[in-house]
């Protein structure tokens, strides 16, 4: 018995239900369809859904919360002398336990706390099976008497079943509404406890950033410091390099791809940007620690220039290369968007074309490129691989783009992988930082599709 | 009447003059718009080759031909099972007779440390190599075998010619001695170059050459499996909920504009969703596909969601009106008449929004696909890696083998993104109707 036989087990009796359902229908016509108010797959699929859904949602809720409750009530059954435990270590011996209880190698096989409690695991799973069985099983049989009874030929079950239908695409949509409260929960939550551990203003405004804690209280330097600010700077440092390569030379592009290229040089470029706009983050960030940082780094000596081997200026100009597509395509939109007209009018004063375009068009056009800024702005602040791979991890407070600087993305992966335990200010810091990354962008993104919105009807 | 100035008179040279600056002007800004365009496509080209050129040696591996002695070197008692020959096998040096090989090829060499130097020209897989053919084929027993086995590393470099022969010199980790020794065995024919097979069918590992991209690939499938069968209904659902039966309200509008919104949000915030939410409260277990398909689902869900949007509603409202009278309920109107006409557009769009499901990286960070996982993963809860978090990890390794070897994984992965985004222009070109 496990979860797969219950989903199974659920199906099967919808699968039988949507058979009854459309025999009974089909004899209480005597046997012509046409005597029905809907066609009797309809009174099939009526008690399917009757028998199925309850079976599905008792599934769900397994699978959602099962494991939890599993876990308090194995835990809640640990003798006195466990009460003195810290979470931490419970919550090892129940890994342990449950390790054993499945049959996988434990490092403590043998503790008798161990075994009763690998035990009381197994019993309790039985026993939480057993009860979803029978639960899926009562529900749904319910369910298919209920829906069966009603089935005659009068019966509308092609508006219920559509009902239904409509009911299940609705909440598929607000599944998007529910990622978007997911996400800001979690990192209020986890943010709520980090503010526990360091006050808010230290982690905002502080100048020191050197995220180590201690393994024991009474080591020196246990704290840890979380001022925050030298990884702002780094990544407005980062983005604003990125911003400096790719909005003149994907503004420039589409310009000339809209107003002065041929069709033969649009049929190279078009698709060769698509490619730049496809390429893996993870394989930038590569080309930029492999290629390009070293090419800085060469190019500084030349010039008699310090330049470090993690520049902020390496990952900031693969980064500028890897939006250029982005800003480009929402630019050429935003050009295109301007009424024809316009363009007209200023051809037919004598304007050239770079008049035009400066005098007019670009006026025009300026909402959506600025909206196309803000949300390539908010690309770079988000960009990670780029940055974990080629920018550095020492958080310097510096705006000399030849040094080496650390960004929020940065941190959060080197904050997160590796082994640490979940508690610590540490790995909650990284959550506190993912809230600024997501606030920031969030507005950015809102104002950027504000700012086009608003301006764009000007012309129509 | 007075006179016109200069500025009404064309053919004042005041006029001439200004007309010449305009037209520079109108000429630089030319050239601007193509230097921006040159600066896009060098990039592209420099990042291409750059990474070709250093990858396509990847597909090659250097292997050396060894007369290896076999005779008496496992040993069983007399009539003993399948069993007990197959532990001996198992149990032997085999180190031993590769050295022994190497000894006979140049007897000259006497002490240990150069005995050492020598060994070390072989990769430490040929050992596992020759056990695994001695175990194929038991009668290679009591022969000298003449086999071909695989090459160090630095080797590989080596006669690729990636490091200079110079022994010692700036890059170079062979010793002038082993330097000799091999271009002995290159004299002597004992060295050849070989589709590297490894490459495609091992899983990872420390030894450069030993390393494979086959546990990562099957990674990338599985997770992709998972992210498919999750964000093509719910994508699909929510795009014809949206475009057909959505009533014109605050909630509607709500969702929208949370779907905008969502396809804005750095990929790296769905991580720590993907470990607040599916490790950290359902407690699914790490570096699993199942909660990498989770977490690459809810990402590229507002991608699917917009791509069906836009093919649904490309279907003209003429279809519509038809269906509906004849009778057709709006559920079959959807189901038999609009969706299947919107078919291919979002079949395209799904398959673009798997090709960025299988680029990204960042959210599988997060929930700890980034383990050093050697064997290839069996199912959805078993730990494994990403084709994307596999690069990541060999571009992370000091050895120099690796920057080859990530060099020729980001190919696999830029062949595999190419190939999917053809069929994507293919169905488009194919199926794609002009109202």
């Amino acid at each position: 018995m496990s979860l797969s036989a219950l989903a199974m087990f659920v199906v099967a009796l919808a699968a039988a239900s949507f058979w009854l359902g459309r025999r009974r229908a089909l004899a209480a016509a005597g046997g012509r369809a046409a005597a029905l108010q809907s066609l009797p797959g309809y009174y099939g699929w009526y008690a399917a859904l009757w028998s199925g859904v309850p079976g599905l949602v008792v599934l769900l809720a397994w699978m959602l919360f099962f494991g939890g409750a599993l876990e308090s009530l194995t835990l809640a059954s640990l003798p006195e002398s466990a009460h003195s435990l810290s979470s931490a270590e419970v919550e090892l011996l129940f890994h342990d336990a449950r390790n054993a209880a499945i049959g996988q190698a434990s490092m403590r096989a043998d503790d008798p706390v161990v075994i009763a409690l690998a035990e009381r695991w197994t019993s309790l799973q039985k026993t939480g099976l057993r009860l979803a069985f029978g639960l899926a099983f009562a529900l749904g049989l319910a369910g298919a008497a209920y829906s069966l009874r009603r089935v005659a030929p009068g019966f509308a079950a092609r508006a219920k079943v559509e009902r239904a239908v409509g009911i299940a695409l609705m909440l598929c949509s607000t599944l998007a509404v529910l990622v978007t409260i997911g996400i800001v929960l979690s990192l209020i939550f986890e943010t709520g406890r980090f503010f526990e551990r360091v006050p808010a203003y230290e982690f905002l405004f502080g100048l020191h950033w050197s995220p180590q804690t201690a393994l024991r209280a009474d080591q020196v330097g246990s704290s840890g410091s979380f001022g925050a600010v030298p990884i702002f700077v780094g990544t407005l440092l980062v983005t604003l390099i990125a911003m400096l390569v790719a909005v003149p030379i994907g503004l420039f592009s589409a310009i000339y791809m809209t107003f002065y290229s041929d069709r033969r040089l649009r049929a190279v470029v078009k698709p060769a940007l698509e490619i730049l706009a496809g390429v893996p983050t993870v394989v930038y960030g590569f080309f930029a620690a492999l290629v390009v940082a070293p090419i800085v780094r060469d190019a500084g000596l030349t010039l008699g220039l310090d330049v470090a081997s993690e520049s902020a200026l390496a990952a900031g100009l693969v980064m500028g290369i890897m939006i250029i597509p982005f800003v480009s395509s929402l630019s050429d939109d935003a050009i295109t968007a301007v009424p024809q007209a316009m363009r007209e009018g200023s051809f037919g004063l004598g304007a050239t074309r770079s008049e035009t375009i400066r005098l007019v068009i670009l006026p025009a056009a300026l909402p959506g490129i600025a909206g196309a800024f803000l949300l390539a702005v908010s690309r770079a602040v988000g960009e990670t691989m780029i940055v974990v791979m080629a920018a550095g991890l020492a958080a310097n407070l510096t705006a000399n783009p030849l040094e080496a600087v650390t960004t929020v993305t940065v941190q959060i992966v080197t904050l997160l992988t590796g082994d640490q335990e979940f508690d610590s200010a540490k790995t909650l810091s990284a959550f506190a930082l993912g809230l600024m990354l997501f606030s920031v962008t969030l507005v950015l993104n809102v104002i950027a599709l504000r700012v086009v919105q608003r301006f764009r009807e000007k012309y129509d | 009447m007075t006179e016109p100035g200069f500025a009404s008179r064309w053919s004042s040279p005041e006029m001439q003059e200004r007309l010449r600056r305009r037209y520079r002007a109108e000429r630089r800004f030319r050239a601007l718009g193509l230097a921006a365009i040159g600066i896009a496509l060098t990039a592209l080209v420099i990042l291409l080759v750059s990474i070709t050129a250093r990858g396509w040696s990847a597909f090659a591996a250097t292997e050396l031909r060894l007369d290896v002695p076999l005779d008496a070197f496992v040993e069983w008692p007399e009539g003993a099972d399948a069993a007990v020959r197959e532990q001996a096998i198992d149990a032997a040096d085999w180190g031993a007779p590769l050295r022994e090989a190497l000894l006979r090829l140049f007897p000259e060499v006497t002490e240990r440390s150069q005995l050492r130097e020598l060994a070390a020209l072989v990769s430490t897989g040929a050992r596992t190599q020759l056990r695994d053919r001695v175990a194929r084929d038991p009668s290679l027993l009591g022969t000298s075998a003449s086999l071909w086995l695989p090459a160090d590393d630095e080797v590989d470099l080596v006669v690729k010619g990636i490091v200079p022969r110079e022994a010692r010199e700036g890059s170079q980790r062979l010793s002038a001695a082993q330097l000799g020794w091999l271009a002995t065995l290159e004299a002597e024919g004992r060295v050849r170059r070989t589709l590297n097979t490894t490459f495609l069918t091992a899983g990872d590992s420390r030894e450069p050459e030993q390393a494979g991209i086959r546990g990562a690939l099957v990674g990338s499938l599985l997770t992709l499996i998972v992210t498919l069968a999750i964000v093509l209904p719910l994508g699909v659902a929510t795009a014809i909920y949206l475009e057909e039966f959505a009533p014109q309200n605050r909630w509607t509008e709500l969702i929208e504009v949370n779907i905008n919104n969502l396809a804005a949000v750095p990929s790296i915030v769905f991580g720590l969703l993907g470990l607040a939410v599916f490790l950290n409260f359902v407690g699914l277990p790490r570096s699993a596909p199942l909660v990498g398909g989770l977490t690459l689902a809810l990402m590229t869900l507002p991608t699917i969601i917009i791509a069906g949007r836009a093919a649904i509603e490309a279907v003209p409202p003429s279809i519509r009106e038809a269906a509906r009278g004849i009778g057709a309920s709006p559920l079959q109107v959807t189901g038999h008449h609009v969706l299947p006409l919107a078919l291919p557009g979002i079949l395209t769009g799904t398959i673009l929004g798997m090709a960025r499901a299988l680029g990204e990286t960042a959210p599988l960070l997060m929930i700890g696909m980034v383990a050093f996982v050697v064997d290839v993963p069996g199912g959805f809860r078993d730990a494994a890696t990403a084709l994307p978090v596999q690069i990541f990890l060999w571009a992370d390794s000091p050895e120099r083998g690796f920057v080859e070897k990530t060099s020729g994984a980001i190919l696999v992965l830029l062949a595999f993104l190419i190939a999917m985004n053809g069929i994507a222009i293919w169905l488009r070109q194919r199926f794609e109707r002009r109202w």
